[in-house]
């Protein structure tokens, strides 16, 4: 039978990577920005995490290097929307085709090669804990990192000067501009943290999760994320909620099919989806920010 | 004068093809309430964005307090000691009072200290706000207070006020005014922006006069009649709308007991609604904008239909019918919002000329439009009410807000309406524009078609209207004879001050 100890500890592994990526979205959104990249980015961390990962012969690099490239790419989006004024939802799905491409360029001569892994860490005697002990004491350290960015975003946005100018370039650009405010700086700082976030859950996809590099990996784990970012209202605790109960479903459903219930297998692929959207639904929608999506035009 | 708090000498600011400001020169003294005034596009918010900030003029020096003074942004201003409070809003919906206060700061303290230091200058001047309740859900008037306190909070030297009280009940201004004067006595001067000649005359002790970027005068307000400052802004006589009252004729509008639910959210429901228009009349709604004005509009131009038996043009039952068949009996509308709502700003004069006189106009043969007819009819609309634009095939978004204005109004009157519906005719046009679109209404009304004129301008109801009616949250007053009504009487018809009391003053 399942054992729910491991069912837990094994969703926080298969939630982690939407986690990062919809954290780093949910800050872009919040100031005000619509990036549809976040599969391109994901993927591109992906990549880069394990050819940096390669090269240094430690999972380390690959997560620094994946942050880096995730940001830089998401900084080519900064420089469209931000100071070329393009429209953010052409050059969102544009740079999802970008990222899909590039990682898959840079890929060929990584295919089919284990990549160093990370450890879990161990405690002794604290991870050897009945049930809690492999949960709470085992994990490896970037599920713990994941968590740690969720309660530093949450902290940024709630409490901290530049989290409430952040906020409020998102609600309303043109007021925010008119007290002084560098409504462009702003939104390419989230911009570039959206895209280091997106880079770490590709890198932890390729680095940690599979663990292994094969084309277009991310399979739609970037669109999820952006779909917990609206279903959360914006708010980063309801965000874990909703990747962890993805990742949940997920994890569970897998291990039905391979149980073999009698359940037929489109039901259990397809029930991860429904039933995130069902949860968060019922939790009531919140507003989303006043300038989602507008372009910033600064006028005299 | 060294007696000066802030002095500009020559300042000028030219965008492309147009000089917004040209050498201006004027001094504001500490404690004075300085109006500066002057027509749409004469140059007051270049002028006063160059003294806060946000605008860096091409030539000319300003000097604050005897010191050279060249903010580059708004914190500099506000460092430098000038606040400003914005003729649309700048506060952020979503947030809490004291958040948005803390964002127009400099160095706000902590939230537990920023708290209490509202509480304590909001009663100190008469304005009392909750810090923590969400800006979103506030009046009109309570939203102002958010922003004034948001300045008083800095110990501002100059206060900037660009239209303060478009937005207010008459009760509302005098608390305003109450707050304004206290500020003055405390030695914090006050530039103000307004087109309401007689609150300037009532509130400053000085004025400045803009006209096409360039100071054409200065006065003293309390000692100059609004007519004579009024020809100053504009530079010739102005025109002052006039008709001879005739008796008005049979009931051609009658609304009886609507009650509806707004299309929009957060729009205002129409509360059982009741109104009767004759011909040959003007029957002016007055009130703060969100008390259902926009919903009441929508249910009389068929945008929003009706059940049966509730809406009546002449023996028609209009209510379930949509805004075309209207149009075909006689019952015409003119929105409020000129660019998105009366006129689409990305399409040419001539197709929204098309779009709302297609039906009357008979700009239609088997179903194709006649472009040739409908070229034909907005030129006659260009031509008959002065709009200025290169020609029918500009795009209705590049004519100025009074140009667009005058079109939109111009285009239904010519349509031959036995009712116009108008909203907010003349919102943010110049004194001689919205002179001639009122005088258009009156004409209209003098050759007995009935007209309902929706405005938050009540100097404009009380100048065009027969009878006033008042809306409040989606309830219509019974109309009374405008003749003779007092500000007071208004006042209270729109609901008073909105929980503001006078009381801490």
């Amino acid at each position: 039978m399942i054992d729910p100890a491991l069912l837990i500890a094994s969703l926080m592994v298969a939630s982690t990577p939407i986690l990062l990526a919809a954290i780093g979205e949910l800050v872009v959104e919040r100031s005000g920005v619509l990036n549809l990249g976040v599969e391109g980015m994901m993927i591109t961390g992906a990549i880069c995490g394990i050819a940096a990962a390669l090269w240094a012969e430690t999972p380390w690099a690959g997560f620094l290097a994946a942050a880096v490239g995730g940001a830089l790419l998401s900084l080519l989006f900064a420089l469209l929307t931000q100071v070329l004024m393009s429209n953010q939802v052409a050059t969102g799905l544009a740079l999802t085709l970008f990222g899909l491409g590039l990682s898959a360029l840079i890929g060929q001569s990584y295919s089919q090669i284990r990549a160093p892994s990370l450890q879990r860490i161990d405690l002794g005697a604290l991870t050897d804990l009945p049930v809690v002990g492999r949960l709470l004491f085992g994990q490896d350290p970037m599920v713990y990192i994941s968590l740690l960015i969720v309660a530093g975003t949450w902290a940024f946005l709630r409490f901290s000067r530049a989290g409430l100018i952040l906020r409020a370039v998102g609600e309303n650009h043109d007021a925010a501009h008119a007290l002084g405010y560098n409504v462009r700086l702003v939104r390419t700082c989230a911009i570039a943290f959206g895209g280091a976030c997106a880079g770490l859950g590709g890198a932890y996809l390729s680095l940690v999760r599979v663990p292994q590099w094969t084309d277009g990996m991310t399979a739609g784990a970037g669109w999820i994320a952006l779909a917990i970012v609206v279903f959360a209202s914006w708010r980063p605790w309801r965000l874990l909620l909703g990747a962890y109960l993805f990742g949940g479903v997920t994890v569970l459903q897998l291990n039905l099919q391979a149980g073999g219930f009698a359940i037929p297998v489109q039901y259990l692929s397809m029930s991860p989806y429904i039933v995130t959207i069902l949860v968060l639904v019922v939790m009531n929608a919140g507003r989303a920010p006043g300038s989602l999506g507008r372009t910033f035009h600064a006028s005299h | 004068m060294s007696d000066a708090l802030l002095r500009l000498d020559g300042v000028t600011k030219a965008y492309p093809g147009v000089v917004a400001n040209a050498d201006v020169s004027m001094t504001i003294r500490p404690g004075e309430i300085h109006a500066l005034l002057g027509e749409n596009g004469a140059g007051k918010s270049t002028l006063v964005k160059a003294i806060y900030g946000l605008v860096t003029p091409d030539r000319g020096r300003m000097t604050l307090m005897g010191r050279p003074y060249a903010p580059h942004d708004p914190h500099a201003a506000r460092a430098a000691g000038v606040a400003m409070v914005f003729q649309h809003f700048s506060l952020f919906d979503a947030l809490t009072v004291a958040e948005n206060v803390a964002l127009g700061m400099e160095d706000p303290p902590p939230f537990r200290t920023l708290a209490a230091r509202i509480r304590e200058v909001s009663e100190t001047y008469g304005l009392p706000l909750d810090p923590f309740r969400t800006v979103g859900d506030l009046s009109a008037g309570e939203r102002q207070r958010v922003e004034i306190v948001r300045c008083l909070l800095q110990d501002p030297k100059l206060l900037i006020m660009d239209e303060p009280t478009s937005v207010l009940t008459p009760q509302e201004v005098a608390i305003l005014f109450e707050t304004l004067r206290k500020l003055s006595a405390e030695g914090t001067a006050i530039l103000y922006i307004s087109h309401k000649l007689e609150e300037i005359r009532a509130l400053c002790e000085s004025a400045t006069i803009l006209r096409l970027g360039r100071v054409v005068a200065t006065c003293d307000p309390r000692e100059t009649s609004a007519r004579a400052m009024a020809e100053m802004m504009v530079g010739g006589s102005l025109h002052v709308p006039a008709r001879d009252r005739a008796e008005p004729g049979a009931v051609v509008l009658r609304i009886e007991g609507l009650s509806a639910a707004s299309p929009r959210a957060f729009g205002t429901s129409l509360k059982d609604v009741r109104l009767e228009v004759r011909r040959g009349e003007v029957l002016g709604i007055g009130g703060v904008a969100g008390n259902g004005q926009d919903e009441l509009l929508a249910a009389l131009s068929g945008e929003m239909t009706a059940p049966r038996g509730l809406i009546f043009f002449e023996d028609h039952d209009v209510g379930p019918m949509g805004p075309d068949a209207r149009r075909a009996l006689g019952l015409l509308a003119a929105p409020e919002e000129r660019n998105g709502h009366a006129a689409a700003p990305g399409m040419s004069l001539t197709e929204n000329a098309a779009l709302t006189g297609r039906v009357r106009e008979g700009l239609t043969r088997r179903g194709f439009l006649d472009w040739g007819r409908a070229r034909g009819f907005a030129a006659s609309v260009i031509e008959t009410f002065d709009v200025r634009t290169p020609g029918t095939e500009t795009a209705a978004g590049a004519l100025s807000g009074g140009n667009l204005q005058k079109f939109v109004i111009g285009r239904e009157i010519l349509q031959r309406p036995e009712v116009l519906v108008v909203n907010q005719p003349t919102w943010g046009v110049d004194a001689s524009a919205a002179a001639a679109i009122r005088q258009a209404l009156l004409d209209i009304a003098e050759r007995g078609a009935a007209v309902v004129a929706i405005s938050q301008d009540l100097d404009e109801l009380m100048e065009i209207s027969d009878r006033f009616a008042a809306l409040n949250e989606g309830r219509l007053s019974p109309p009374r004879p405008a003749a003779g009504l007092t500000v007071e009487e208004i006042g209270l018809m729109l609901g008073g001050a909105h929980d503001m009391d006078v009381a801490h003053v």
